[in-house]
């Protein structure tokens, strides 16, 4: 490996990536300094960077509220559901679409192609009194199912699977082997890029969604993280240090298993986002 | 959902709505010609997916519609058929002009901000030559941050007496509760949460461009300037459509870091109040379901607009490239 050389671009450039990393940084070690302070040193004015005390009561009393434990469980119950479920349905459904022939298709994928406009955000209210017919306000079901319908999945899936030479799997059906052993053995296997792209994705969303989690729970021990933090913890007199320690919790998970999977998970995100192009 | 890439999955799915490459007429063609290889039937491969839309994308798209026309509540019990009445009363009601105009202005603010920003710090992070993964971990971590977070901590930071962004640059601003700065204070902090996201489709593509394009430049004796000019900026023209496009569905839909950092209220003299808010506070302060699954059609009409502008361009380009 050659050294690379310090030449006054690099040098120019690395000082100013580092000034800019510091301002996009800055926000998270004023909430992590905050967490790390009493709550009344966190409303001294003015404010100050480092505590002055350094105390853990902030993340104790977190955890003695007990919510957040429930919290930071339902998060991961729900977003291990939705990435399994949106892996297993839209793999399925993306070879269907890109190999497969049936009657209807093509109104089918028009279906879905106007799928991709429609979200919670748009909406929601309607999507509500359906989960609210089934019954499932204030469950798992209401707050894992919904999210496991994303046209964008199935869409970005579908076009990789076209991708994917048809001889390969040619030459197993005339080896005799069946269409769903083709697709569990051949296909599956081969995808593994895209399908880490579109799970990370999905895992991404789902532990930092909010509005439809806050749509259908009113119960505060089935809430995720994000609608925990921001209606229970922002109801009664925001407690500053507290709220931060919450936030972290909720945001750190992510950002740790970033740090180790960086590669794969800006490769996801790419081409997650690309496959638009 | 909010303007997390905002996009979230579905920010982006709306978008991808591209018109399927060449590549899929041949495919096509030879599914027809090896039609009998095991390809048939696939209707099963489908099943799962299409219940599970069915269920929760379509019907409750017909039901909106339907429910538009009536005066239902929350309960859905005792509507009556009210044929156009909501949707005469929403284009007359002035909160759905003000928060449209809201939604609208944020748009308008983020977008072009959000684009330069996401290409500068792609272009940064791609020119240093040393420690790439710190550039992307911290120009990308806060996308990671849920938006409740994101907006709580930027609340904090704005908080005119407590907060840092006064004291570093030893202002005096009430940011979140002036009319003047409110959106502005969210605008930021979307920036900040959101501009990740687009930063790495640009790095994506700014490492896609061939390098041999950049030595031929330069053998012909092309500046720096002239490099960046006729070749970088065009190579980036069909991602910064992308991001562009995925922008401004996603920002459409603001609504997770406003409402907290306006503590689940409208704002300054309601300056902040954004469409999605406004439907669901019809929808479940008020309960008027049917008005405000009028005002949901309405929305999604805007969307779908946007996103067949996008699609149209898309072909217009593919055209006039042939």
């Amino acid at each position: 490996m050659t050294t690379k050389a310090w030449t006054p671009g690099q040098i120019l450039l690395t000082f100013l990536g580092t000034a800019v990393s510091a301002v996009f940084l800055a926000p998270f070690a004023w909430g992590l300094f905050t967490s790390l302070k009493s709550e009344t040193e966190a409303v001294e004015v003015p404010p100050h960077w480092l505590p002055e005390d350094w105390t853990g009561q902030a993340w104790k009393a977190l955890f003695d509220s007990g919510n957040i434990t429930n919290w930071f469980v339902n998060s991961l119950v729900v977003s291990v559901c939705v990435t399994s479920v949106v892996l297993l349905v839209s793999a399925l459904a993306g070879y269907g679409f890109a190999r497969t022939e049936f009657r209807g298709k093509g109104v089918l994928m028009g279906l879905v192609m106007a799928g991709l406009m429609i979200s919670p955000a748009v909406l929601g209210v309607p999507l509500f009194t359906t989960v609210q017919q089934m019954g499932m306000v204030d469950t798992y079901w209401g707050m894992i199912l919904p999210q496991c319908a994303p046209a964008a999945m199935v869409y970005i899936l579908y076009k990789f699977f076209q991708g994917i030479p048809r001889e390969l799997e040619e030459a197993a059906f005339i080896d005799g082997a069946g269409r769903w052993r083709v697709f569990f053995t051949i296909v599956l296997p081969l995808s593994r890029p895209s399908l880490a792209a579109v799970g990370i994705f999905t895992f991404i969303a789902s532990w930092n969604n909010f509005l439809w989690p806050y749509m259908v729970t009113n119960n505060p021990d089935l809430m995720t993280m994000p609608n925990g933090i921001a209606t229970v913890m922002n109801s009664y007199g925001i407690q500053w240090a507290q709220l931060m320690a919450g936030g972290l919790m909720a945001g750190l998970p992510l950002i740790t298993v970033f740090v180790f999977f960086q590669r794969q998970i800006v490769a996801g995100v790419a081409h997650t986002g690309l496959a638009g192009q | 959902m909010t303007t997390s890439p905002q996009t979230g999955a579905h920010a982006i799915a709306r978008a991808i709505a591209a018109p399927a490459p060449a590549r899929a007429k041949t495919a096509a063609a030879s599914a027809t010609l090896r039609r009998g290889q095991g390809f048939q039937h696939g209707g099963w491969f489908v099943a799962p997916f299409l219940l599970l839309f069915a269920l929760f994308v379509i019907w409750p798209l017909l039901r909106g519609v339907y429910l538009s026309f009536t005066d239902a509540n929350i309960t859905g019990e005792g509507a009556s058929f009210v044929g156009l009445d909501n949707y005469r009363e929403a284009l007359r009601d002035p909160l759905v002009w003000d928060s449209l105009g809201h939604s609208a202005y944020f748009t308008l603010l983020v977008v072009p901000c959000i684009t330069v920003l996401a290409f500068l710090l792609a272009m940064l992070a791609h020119h240093i030559e040393r420690g790439k993964w710190l550039w992307r971990l911290c120009f990308f971590a806060p996308f990671l941050l849920p938006s409740t977070v994101a907006g709580n901590l930027w609340q904090w930071l704005f908080n005119p007496g407590t907060g840092m962004v006064n004291h570093v640059f030893g202002l005096d601003t009430p940011w979140l509760t002036d009319t003047s700065y409110a959106m502005l204070a969210i605008v930021i902090t979307t920036l900040w949460w959101t501009v990740g996201f687009s930063f790495l489709l640009y790095l994506a593509a700014l490492q896609g461009i061939p390098g041999h394009l950049y030595e031929a430049a330069r053998l012909d004796g092309a500046n720096a300037w002239h490099r960046m000019v006729h070749i970088t900026l065009p190579m980036l023209r069909s991602i910064t459509g992308l991001v562009i496009a995925l922008q401004i569905l996603a920002s459409l839909q603001v609504f997770d870091q406003a409402v907290v950092m306006m503590d689940f209220g409208p704002g300054p003299e309601e300056s902040t109040r954004t469409f999605v808010q406004f439907t669901l506070e019809e929808g479940f302060t008020s309960y008027r379901v049917g008005y405000a699954s009028a005002i949901s059609v309405i929305f999604f009409v805007i969307i779908a607009a946007v996103a067949l502008a996008r699609m149209w361009l898309l072909r217009n380009r593919e055209e006039s490239a042939r």
